[in-house]
């Protein structure tokens, strides 16, 4: 009992920051339609810009910690503003696939690029936050790290929420969505929703890397290929375009990847994860929360 | 018809070969691969970085046979399916005499069949799979082999650290990991000891939490981890998480200083097996030591080491041979006795291979401790 | 250049005998050209083979696979058995005069069984995605390729997680052209014939097409099933060049390079994926002197490639789509 408990905890956590990530994807898809493949780059930038603001903070404070963490944010917030002005604006009115190749040419950009800056070797997380183990009754063993991921991501998500469904900005948001034309006729900037929606989408990512590199401190330019890969399967797995599937999915996700780890068939899970997927898709073609759009001839 | 007229414009880019500047007879082209980018970027690196100084070092006595020697390097980017290529453009298209390299056995075993069949001598500095050499008679170590270092290791665990029950974490997508672990299995069990648990992981995984709970239940006295320092830093800090106490301890896959930035804590006190110290007190090793650090700024390891041996044995087999010719070359090579390497006497045997001492070092303060020499039996 | 193409206007048949005569012509003069531009060679031919087949399932039947990898590694990994374990006990003596024309034959079936079992995969990833579109497609099409390469990862008796080692060289330039020929003959032939028509009003409009009584469904499954008998025998072609594989090597990285190329290219456009399959295998190896900056001019080029020519490198005219 203990050691599902202890599973329990272990999945929570990895699938809260699955969420975040995958919170990104399903935003950008919703009101563009369009997978952006370097969202799990901007995911490594965060943790690398982690690591080098906490050089200019006290380590193992609460106060340092969250100030590297807002700043991480704002700055990916920036980077996800320009990659989205300078690589993807041009091409919207295109072909869908278009952007497809070029979201690859920026993935594979930021992947190098961070490879020649930050250097192809593993760098070690410093502690941001104090770190205490809680002992809990049972054995189990919670550490502050953990909670501090769900709370994060908690918080975070209440906060997108809360954009999403009671401000003005959240409202254009999803009226973009909903269609392009009609926004822009009731006098919506969809440049300016749009930008705000990648900022809004990396930001996310950015704490994402964080949290991440929290729970294994040891980051490297290609850490964001295969969460970023599993954020995605979470955010179609939830219903791509609705936010409340892609944090049920990124939390189903973990705690699935956790269970199967630590079972007999860990040598399985990426493909056990992806089974899964794949039937939840056969019966609900539109991912566990979405609706089935019914084409319209 | 487009696809053609590209192809064509294309070959013929590839046509411009660099020539090198320098006045004089044409140098010595020497080959090296190694992963000086990427998730090995530490092994790469230090490796390159002792051959370049063995190759200035010649250069600056003289050269070999009148001429001055070029090193050829490529970087594989700590991937599969680079190799191959590297090795065939340094061949085929640079033209270099023998190639150098690589650390990591699954790249050295990429490169060989390529080297085999051209007739160009290898000489890896650290691979230490058996297979390696096996692949033909060109290819050349000047390192020990796995089975020797699984059974120091299993010596050590049973002498030094006085333990019978010990369990074992491979990584098991690494060809090294996974020869070294039944390689020590086959020692440990022979002399009476016994591996209670055997857990596995592929190499980048971030998370070793269930195959490490899993481990604790067995109750092992001490833990063999034979991976790479990529992830034994996670590994360990994730044992003392789940508040495993025990010693751990590795191969030579160990040996970067990058395992105690991510290790921190986690990885004091822990042991693993490698083939050079510079703590070693010879003046011959206090001399390499130094002259790494003014030019690198950089305490030199067990690669770094190795890399500068291999560039120093291949051009004294040069010297031997009289000529660069590959097959003459190896011959010579094959005959080496006794060739004074920094990491210790180097002498070829019948499989190509090098029997030398493992030294066992210790994580203490950040650093790495010298505990004992051991030679293979 | 206009008299050729009136050579072989209308006769396909021909210009596919000329064609893999002309491969036959360049394998004997093989042994004159420098091993590193053969290699190369040979990478382009089995990317070539790759771009075309997931053209069929992409471009031309407009379903979103991102699991290609995954049928080029069931062919690689059932090729390579097929040589590796059966060639002992099948062929004869090294010595035998039979012995080349033994190997031969013997590849050359590996590399239809390989490309056989991959059809069937084809089927079986195909059958269930029929149900969904477009991104939702594409993540059960790349689900089935991780999957497929996390069972390769498991079955020991074909080297598990450390790879397949010490197949034998069984590829050269007559195989790697001859397959990339016959598999672009079949994949025009077919989509150009009147049945063929029906691939591309799938993709231009399924609805319009299921009203018109065509069975979308049939045509779905016979692309996914031709393009991976496809993929699968580049990929044994693969495995024999390079001698050995591993999972990691046929990971969703993988297929994301055969998308692009095919995206490149112009969807749909064979030629254009052709050259843009011949482009992206060039433009690494070219890049090879920029050393560590190689792969960051690489993603640039990708980039700047895209905003220039959103269509597709080689896409003259734009194919009329309905977008809504």
């Amino acid at each position: 009992m203990t050691e599902f408990l202890q599973q329990l905890i272990n999945g929570l956590s990895l699938g809260s920051v699955y969420a975040l990530i995958a919170l990104g994807y399903t935003m950008v898809y919703g009101i563009l339609r369009f997978i952006n493949f370097a969202h799990s780059d901007v995911f490594m930038v965060g943790a690398f810009a982690g690591f080098y603001l906490s050089r200019y903070f006290p380590r193992e404070s609460f106060g340092g910690g969250l100030a590297v963490m807002l700043l991480a944010m704002l700055l990916c917030a920036a980077l996800g503003i320009v990659i989205e002005r300078l690589a993807y604006r041009p091409l919207r009115k295109g072909s869908n696939l278009a952007v497809l190749i070029t979201a690859i040419g920026v993935s594979m950009l930021l992947e190098n690029t961070g490879q020649l800056i930050f250097g192809a070797d593993y760098k070690a997380f410093p502690t941001l936050f104090p770190v205490r183990t809680i002992v809990m009754p049972g054995g189990l063993d919670l550490s502050s790290n953990q909670l501090l991921v769900f709370g994060v991501t908690a918080a975070l998500l209440i906060g997108l929420q809360f954009i999403v469904l009671k401000t003005k900005i959240g409202t254009a948001m999803r009226a973009v969505s909903f269609n392009h034309q009609a926004a822009s006729l009731v006098g919506i900037n969809n440049d300016r929703i749009i930008s705000f929606t990648f900022g809004l989408g990396s930001a996310l990512a950015a704490a994402g890397g964080i949290l991440y590199s929290m729970l294994y401190p040891s980051i490297d330019p290609y850490m964001g290929v295969l969460p970023g890969l599993k954020a995605f399967v979470a955010a179609v797995l939830g219903g791509i375009g609705n936010i409340p599937g892609a944090a049920l999915g990124g939390l189903l996700l973990g705690l699935i990847e956790t269970f199967v780890n630590g079972s007999r068939f860990s040598t399985y899970t990426d493909a056990i994860a992806f089974a899964l997927l794949i039937l939840i898709l056969i019966f609900r073609p539109a991912g566990l929360l979405g609706k089935f759009q019914a084409e319209k001839v | 018809m487009l696809g053609w007229l590209i192809l064509a414009a294309a070959l013929a880019g590839c046509h411009k070969s660099d020539e090198p500047s320098g006045g004089g007879a044409e140098p010595i082209k020497i080959g090296e691969f190694a992963s000086l980018t990427g998730k090995e970027a530490t092994f790469g690196q230090m490796s390159h970085h002792g051959t370049e100084l063995a190759v200035n070092e010649l250069n600056k006595a003289g050269g070999v046979l009148g001429k001055q020697l070029q090193l050829l390097t490529e970087d594989d980017q700590s991937k599969q399916g680079e190799a191959k290529t590297i090795a065939r453009k340094l061949i085929s298209r640079d033209n270099i005499v023998a190639l150098l390299g690589e650390v990591a056995s699954g790249r050295s075993l990429e490169a060989a069949p390529v080297c085999q069949e051209s007739k160009i001598p290898q000489i890896s500095p650290s691979s230490t799979n058996p297979k390696v050499t096996q692949i033909g008679d060109y290819i050349f170590r000047i390192c020990f082999t796995d089975p020797q270092q699984g059974a120091v290791l299993a010596q050590f665990a049973q002498n030094t650290l006085k333990v019978k029950r010990v369990a074992v974490l491979t990584d098991a997508a690494n060809t090294y990991s996974v020869g070294l672990a039944t390689y020590f299995r086959e020692a440990f069990t022979k002399a009476g000891g016994t591996v209670v648990d055997e857990q596995k992981y592929s190499g980048g995984d971030k998370d070793f939490k269930a195959q490490l709970t899993t481990i604790k239940a067995a109750s092992p006295e001490a833990i063999f981890i034979p991976g790479y320092y990529t992830d034994v830093g996670l590994i360990a800090r994730q044992a003392r998480e789940l508040d495993i106490k025990v010693p751990l301890f590795g191969g030579d896959g160990w040996e970067s200083q990058e395992l105690c930035s991510i290790g921190g804590e986690a990885v004091e006190g822990t042991y693993f097996s490698t083939h050079f110290s510079p703590d070693e007190k010879s003046p011959a090793i206090q001399e390499f030591v130094k002259k790494f650090q003014d030019k690198y700024n950089v305490t030199p390891d067990a690669m770094a080491a190795l890399g500068y041996d291999s560039a120093m044995l291949l051009v004294d087999a040069i010297k031997r041979a009289g000529t660069t010719a590959g097959p003459q070359v190896r011959d010579a090579l094959a005959a080496t006795r006794n060739f004074p390497g920094i990491t210790g006497q180097i002498t070829i045997d019948e499989h190509r291979d090098a029997k030398k001492p493992l030294v066992i070092l210790q994580v203490s303060g950040g650093k790495f401790h010298l505990v004992e020499k051991i030679s293979p039996e | 250049m206009h008299r050729v193409k009136t050579i072989f206007a209308g006769r396909p048949k021909t210009l596919l005998l000329a064609a893999l005569a002309g491969t036959f012509v360049l394998w004997l003069c093989s042994s004159q050209i420098n091993p590193y531009y053969l290699d190369v060679l040979t990478k382009i031919g089995i990317n070539v083979t790759l771009a075309v087949s997931l053209n069929l399932i992409n471009g031309y039947t407009g379903q979103f696979s991102l699991g290609h990898a995954g049928f080029m590694a069931v062919g690689a990994y059932t090729a390579a058995a097929i040589t590796l374990f059966g060639g002992p006990k099948i062929l004869p003596a090294e010595s035998s005069h039979f012995f080349g024309v033994a190997t031969g034959g013997l590849f050359f079936g590996a590399l239809i069984v390989g490309g056989l079992a991959a059809a069937l995969a084809g089927l079986l990833v195909g059958a269930p995605s029929l149900r969904l579109k477009g991104d939702y497609l594409a993540i059960v099409t790349l689900g089935f390729g991780e999957i497929i390469r996390v069972i390769f990862r498991n079955i020991d008796s074909l080297g598990g997680a450390l790879g397949l080692n010490g197949i034998p060289p069984y590829t050269n330039i007559f195989w790697v052209f001859g397959v990339a020929v016959v598999c672009t003959y079949v994949v025009v032939t077919m989509v150009h014939s009147t049945y063929g028509r029906g691939f591309i009003a799938v993709r231009d409009d399924e609805v319009a097409a299921e009203a018109m009584g065509l069975n979308t469904t049939r045509y779905k499954i016979v692309a996914f099933v031709v393009g991976a008998f496809f993929a699968g025998m580049a990929g044994g072609l693969y495995g024999h060049y390079a001698l050995s594989i591993d999972p990691k090597g046929f990971d969703f990285m993988r297929s994301i390079e055969i998308v692009v190329m095919v995206i490149l290219g112009g969807m749909g456009n064979t030629g254009g994926v052709i050259a843009a399959a011949v482009l992206l295998t060039l433009l690494p190896e070219w890049l090879r002197r920029f050393d560590q900056y190689r792969m960051i001019f690489y993603s640039l080029l990708l980039i700047g490639l895209m905003l220039a020519r959103p269509q597709g490198l080689f896409t003259w005219k734009r194919k009329p789509v309905l977008q809504a």
